[in-house]
């Protein structure tokens, strides 16, 4: 044991040095993978390749965004927008999980519910957007019911799916173990559809941010008239646009690249503490 | 850990016909086959022949079509009741095992007595300590079952079923998967949780040798229908070691059988080719 010990920490420390050299040369190409494609960019735009020689070059962009970083009305369309997408994220995941779940488990209201949301699924979320200002009474509440339907069908689909793909052997040595179709269901089912839970969300959030941006646009942010008002980034984009100002389009669409990848971090993020079994994979 | 006289199954007269899209199927029929208290009965049988339908039903995981199935006195299924209620009496060890990849291996060992409400969480986690250790399963209680071997995989869900109090042991085709030195090792650990336990193992394989090293009686099945064909008594003395391989009764035994179990084989190799 003691001559043991040591010889085992040695090990472990070993490969703790690999795997932190490993993640810093991880960390290295990334940087690496920007830095070259903003330098292809600035020169493209210089040198007036087609299809980005009429963007505005990096340099241009920084020169618009290094101001905005101070105006609170910039950091307000990033707030609304994320409020947006956060309200119809949660929702779909509030009614989204248990349906997928009730679906999986009961067959009656399965055959029930499974057609009409086969014929809903297909229509873009965009496509509710007319009628949702419609139906909804404040702008507002339609941009976020939009939101939430970019994630729903996505949540329930692979919630059903990953519910519905439970190998049988599990039930059955849990009922032969004694369990109850309770403890099935919470110790068997839930766990099971983790993982497929948390894939529904990672993609569920990257629609929400496409579609509440796309809501903005045509919603008129929810009654903004400014584009540092708090109509959201995709309001912010979209005002640029009427404004003739370039730079700052390309501003709100790097705003929205950055807050759908930090979002989609934090899921992975949570994903990877709430499934521990799957890390060792 | 039982008192021995406890676990006898007794399989009459049981047929299992599916309906498989409107094709019906004869699985079994007319099976009768005496499992006594405590012994290991090896079924062998070639794939597809039937033997795990017998073990589903047993089991409780399907239902049968006719005759009966009793457990000492207990009918599991029969008329009026054509299934049996899976239970902790008779636990199941699959073929490409079931350890809940989710939990940790201990949280797999206590899971039995926690959900029959038999043992609080920490008592079912102690013993499930217990029995891991016994077993020369220290250490890998936090792992989870996608972190070890699948020969250690196997062994922790043996010990999970064991946590049971299983009256009978019902395993199909359990080290099918596993290479054959590790399916050796498994043998022997097998038989000496057997020695301590005394629990009555309905083994499921389609290895002569397996079954004829582990069991007191080696029931060779007929293929589809199933029903026994020749009911072997492999009169080499437990406890048993691997130097039993090399004896020269087991060499007559494995002479005396090989040539029902191959003719049982060239049949569901031909059935199988119809089909085809």
């Amino acid at each position: 044991m003691s001559a043991a010990a040591p010889a085992a920490a040695l090990a472990t420390g070993r490969t703790r040095g690999r795997e932190g050299s490993a993640l810093a040369r991880r960390v290295r190409r990334a940087v690496v993978s920007v830095v070259v494609f903003v330098l292809l960019w600035e020169l493209g735009s210089r040198l007036k390749w087609p299809w980005v020689g009429d963007a505005p070059p990096p340099s241009a962009v920084l020169k618009v965004w290094l101001p905005l970083l101070t105006d609170p009305g910039y950091w307000y369309s990033w707030y609304q927008s994320s409020r947006r997408v956060l309200t119809g994220f949660l929702f779909a995941q509030l009614i989204g999980i248990p349906l997928g779940l009730a679906m999986a488990t009961n067959r009656v209201f399965n055959d029930l519910t499974f057609p009409v949301f086969e014929v809903l699924r297909p229509i873009p979320p965009l496509a509710w957007v007319p009628a949702a200002i419609i139906f909804w009474p404040t702008q507002e509440s339609s941009i976020a019911f939009v939101t939430f339907l970019g994630a729903f069908f996505v949540v329930v689909i692979n919630v059903l799916g990953g519910a519905k793909s439970i190998d049988v052997r599990y039930f059955q040595s849990a009922y032969s173990m004694g369990a109850t179709k309770w403890d099935v269901f919470r110790r068997i089912i839930l766990p099971a559809t983790l993982p497929s839970i948390f894939v529904g969300a990672a993609v569920g959030m990257g629609i929400t941010w496409e579609v509440v941006v796309a809501a903005e646009m045509i919603s008129g942010g929810g009654g903004a008239i400014q584009s540092s008002a708090g109509g959201g980034l995709g309001f912010f984009i979209w005002n640029s646009y009427i404004g003739f100002s370039y730079p700052q389009i390309v501003v709100g669409m790097i705003s929205i690249g950055i807050a759908g990848y930090i979002s989609s971090s934090i899921i992975r993020a949570v994903g990877v503490v709430c499934t521990p079994w799957l890390r060792t994979r | 850990m039982l008192a021995n006289g406890k676990g006898a199954i007794r399989i009459e007269h049981v047929d299992k016909v599916y309906d498989a899209a409107g094709a019906p199927v004869q699985a079994i029929s007319d099976c009768s086959l005496d499992i006594r208290a405590g012994e290991i009965c090896m079924i062998v049988g070639p794939s597809g022949c039937g033997k795990t339908t017998l073990l589903n039903a047993v089991a409780g995981f399907h239902d049968i079509t006719g005759g009966s199935i009793w457990l000492d006195d207990e009918m599991l299924c029969g008329p009026g009741k054509p299934q049996a209620q899976p239970g902790p009496d008779r636990v199941v060890v699959f073929q490409n095992g079931a350890l809940f990849p989710w939990k940790t291996n201990l949280e797999n060992v206590a899971f039995g007595p926690v959900v029959q409400g038999r043992m609080s969480k920490a008592a079912a986690r102690e013993k499930a300590r217990e029995l891991m250790a016994m077993a020369g399963l220290s250490g890998t209680e936090n792992s989870y079952p996608g972190e070890i071997s699948s020969g250690v995989r196997r062994r922790v869900e043996i010990v999970r079923a064991l946590m049971n109090d299983p009256k009978v042991l019902l395993l199909d085709e359990p080290f099918r998967a596993l290479d054959s030195l590790t399916k050796s090792v498994m043998h022997e650990a097998l038989l000496e949780i057997y020695y301590k336990n005394k629990v009555t193992i309905f083994f499921i394989t389609h290895d002569l040798e397996e079954a004829i090293f582990l069991g007191q009686r080696v029931a060779i099945m007929t293929t589809r229908p199933c029903k026994p064909k020749k009911v072997l008594d492999v009169d080499i003395p437990h406890p048993r070691d691997y130097s039993v391989l090399t004896s020269r009764r087991f060499r007559e035994l494995m002479e005396e059988t090989v040539h029902a179990v191959h003719e049982e084989a060239v049949k569901a190799f031909e059935a199988g080719e119809k089909e085809m």
